[in-house]
């Protein structure tokens, strides 16, 4: 046998609190969890980009005639993107320090900002001209940005659920801010994967 | 033999001590199973429990193959049927049973156990994880009405972009499903088992299973998102009208194989490592030894992890690979064979000079270590590009990966459940019923793949209904063996029902083992534990602490179990 027993804190705690709480005396890990999470979902990008790359590296005109991006906006999209990181961020300094009413004003920002990244990808879709099926550039252009477009609009959502919780008082605190800390790494991985799809696709078709 | 000795004096104590009925005994009413139940042991029972009937299905669609192939010409299935079966007959074995049933299902009812945790870190993800594979499978069994999905289990474009698109594309969304489990299940293992460890226990510590299901994790969480990548691109190729993997439309067939293997090659160290998890259980238990280099089996789980990741080429030698790769591509697919060598190694040398007990579970181990060894040769054969060019898509490969999957996976997956019934259950298996099994399965499995090399290095191709009638021998031994196959999975059903209701009570700890899951009672109350043990010496401490008393025992932690 495995040896010895002992009357823990943890099982006093859990009987306590057994029956209405089952897995009250869990340690709080969600934020482990996202950040697992989403260097897989890293991944699945990378599975796009190099499929992108390989293209790029076979195909002598790339991007055919016809099919270059348009980079006034999403550079101005890029930095929109890129400042609400920063944004996001005060955000979290606020609630750490108590102060809800920073993290609401911090997060209707990054929000809107988000929304105009959006609303200026869609911009972007509806006046370049050409749509999924034109060529092979354009099924990679489509797909990797609208696959991004997806999670920077679950991102936003997050953003939203956050505020909407936070309306009801005590909700969020300076100890109690998971849900805060989540939506703002989710923020910052939909940023980083932009940056890396940004070289990738807009700025490379310069070289 | 099964010896529920009496376990010694100090272990009676913990286990009164563990049975303290202050602490509510409650167990799960049977309608619990078919819930959204968040416990782990019900999502593991409901992996093993479901995967078991995928199984059932996915080697009916086996026999039916086989015995349109007893013939040489095409006279039991009609061409469609036959590919369909093909394809998701391979489908359906590796993602709707062995990866399920070890991941989700051991993995999910054993890893709390033997870390000493109430639950995993995120009981309501682990439940969804295992809901989400039954819409999965449910797509590759309807899939049947709109002809079933024909290019085979890898879907290579351009056939897959051919034939039976919508058959295709419900197969395609169930694969991103199954993987979208998996990804989930990985973050909750490796979360789990980094943060959840009872506050003694030390990673030197940990039992060898959850090394194995570390390692799995890690590989999962890496390789899966990268098929979901190649699913998602193949499925826009065939409803959306983009041309990702179609030549006319200036896209790239290989793209495609490299996306597929780079998770596909992986995989099949998904399906093998939590199997030698298994393997490293229950040989030092049934051995009554202390495993052989715990350290040497936990880091080579790493180490097959990492260069796993780097041998996906192998599998596409002849798809126009440059030299330059077919070197590097050999070389680290034989680099591979090193740290499996470790631990069929370790294995043999825990065997070595123990007092053996030939139990089934024990029995299906020792089959695992023959045929998986054999099919771990023919797997460095294949691993060389010169070699392999010479026998890609003959029925030599079929016979190598069955020796691997099925004298691998599914011995390890039966010895599991040999092994844990009684944690299980509460009950213990009949032994004479599970030597039935063992002998069927043993003889079936090498009759029905053996003779697939000879086929093979005979150049009979895979994948076809109708063959040379040179060939006709080879393939009616391995119709016979699958046969017998068949039968034995009847053994194996009858002694489950029978021991539920019939079979003899299991004690706490029936085997005498050494990991945490045998300190709680058989099966374990709702949340595990009254009290949760601490950790005082290794897993695997055989054969020299019970006779000191307690006060006098040295600190056998670090001399016997994990030697610096």
């Amino acid at each position: 046998m495995q040896g010895a027993l002992e009357n823990s804190q943890t099982a006093a705690a859990h009987e306590a609190g057994l029956g209405d709480a089952h897995h009250g005396e869990h340690p709080d890990l969600r934020v482990w969890g996202l950040i697992t999470f989403l260097s897989s979902e890293f991944l699945m990008f990378a599975g796009f980009f190099a499929v992108y790359l390989v293209f790029r590296s076979t195909i002598a005109e790339w991007p055919p005639e016809g099919t270059e991006v348009e980079l006034l906006l999403p550079a101005i999209n890029t930095v929109i993107l890129v400042a609400s990181s920063f944004v996001i961020h005060l955000g979290d300094e606020a609630i750490k320090k108590g102060d809800v009413a920073g993290l609401r004003k911090w997060y209707m920002v990054t929000a809107a900002m988000g929304a105009v990244f959006l609303a200026g990808q869609v911009y972007e879709y509806m006046n370049l001209g050409y749509g999924l099926r034109t060529n092979l550039f354009s099924n990679c252009f489509y797909l990797t940005t609208g696959f991004h477009g997806a999670h920077v609009f679950i991102g936003l959502l997050l953003i939203l659920g956050v505020l909407w919780r936070s309306r009801r008082p005590g909700h969020y605190s300076a100890e109690k801010h998971v849900g805060v800390e989540m939506a703002e790494i989710y923020w910052h991985f939909v940023d980083i994967v932009w940056i890396v799809l940004f070289i990738l696709i807009y700025v490379l078709t310069l070289f | 033999m099964v010896q529920a000795t009496e376990a010694p004096t100090d272990a009676k104590l913990s286990l009164s001590a563990l049975t303290d009925y202050s602490f509510p005994q409650k167990q799960w009413k049977w309608y619990d199973y078919f819930t959204f139940n968040i416990d782990h042991k019900v999502i593991g029972i409901q992996y093993l429990v479901t995967t078991f009937i995928f199984y059932l299905v996915g080697g009916m669609m086996a026999v039916a193959m086989r015995t349109e192939l007893a013939t040489p010409d095409s006279d039991f299935l009609n061409p469609t049927l036959y590919n369909a079966f093909i394809t998701n007959h391979g489908t359906i074995m590796i993602f709707l049973w062995i990866v399920p049933a070890a991941i989700g299902g051991f993995g999910n009812y054993l890893v709390p156990l033997m870390i000493g945790a109430r639950d995993m870190a995120f009981p309501k993800l682990n439940a969804l994880a295992f809901w989400i594979t039954v819409p999965a499978a449910l797509l590759i069994f309807t899939s049947f009405l709109f002809g079933g999905a024909q290019a085979g289990w890898t879907s290579y474009p351009p056939l897959s972009l051919v034939t039976s698109n919508v058959a295709q594309s419900m197969w395609i969304v169930a694969l991103i499903l199954a993987g979208t489990s998996s990804i989930l299940g990985s973050v909750n293992f490796i979360v789990t088992i980094i943060n959840m460890r009872v506050p003694s226990m030390k990673w030197d510590q940990l039992p060898l299973f959850c090394w194995a299901m570390m390692a799995t994790s890690l590989l999962a969480l890496f390789a899966t998102p990268v098929l979901a990548a190649a699913m998602i691109l193949l499925l826009f190729d065939i409803n959306f009208g983009t041309s990702f993997f179609r030549p006319d439309g200036g896209g790239n067939v290989v793209v495609y194989q490299h996306l597929f293997w780079f998770y596909s090659h992986p995989a099949v160290y998904l399906m093998i490592l939590p199997i030698f998890g298994i393997m490293s259980e229950v040989i030092p238990v049934h051995a009554r030894k202390p495993i052989f280099g715990y350290k040497a089996i936990a880091y080579s789980s790493l180490a097959i992890c990492v260069v796993g990741l780097f041998v996906w080429v192998h599998h596409m030698f002849t798809s126009g690979t440059p030299p330059w790769m077919r070197i590097f591509f050999t070389v680290s697919t034989l680099i591979v064979a090193v740290p499996t060598g470790v631990k069929i190694f370790s294995w043999v040398a825990t065997l070595w000079g123990g007092k053996i007990r030939y139990t089934s579970a024990m029995l299906f181990a020792i089959s695992l270590l023959s045929m998986f060894v054999f099919g771990g040769i023919s797997g460095v054969t294949l691993g060389t590009a010169p070699f392999d060019i010479h026998v890609h898509d003959t029925y030599y490969v079929v016979g190598h990966f069955h020796y691997v999957l099925f004298g691998g996976s599914v011995s390890g997956l039966y010895a599991g459940i040999y092994h844990w019934f009684p944690k299980i259950t509460g009950r213990m298996m009949n032994e004479p019923l599970g030597r039935v099994h063992f002998l069927l399965n043993f003889i079936g499995g090498n009759l029905t793949f053996m003779p697939m090399h000879w086929l093979g290095g005979h150049g009979m191709p895979r994948r076809v209904a109708m063959y040379d009638p040179q060939f006709t021998h080879g393939n009616q031994l391995a119709t016979i063996g699958a046969y017998i196959l068949a039968v034995s999975v009847l053994p194996l059903i009858v002694n489950i029902l029978w021991s539920l209701v019939k079979g003899e009570k299991a004690s706490g700890n029936p085997w005498n083992a050494m990991t945490l899951e045998w300190t709680t009672s058989s099966p374990p109350p709702i949340e595990n534990w009254a009290v949760l043990p601490v950790i005082t010496r290794g897993p695997y401490a055989y054969g020299h602490v019970e006779e000191i008393p307690p006060a006098e025992r040295p600190d056998l932690s670090d001399a016997i179990a994990m030697p610096k």
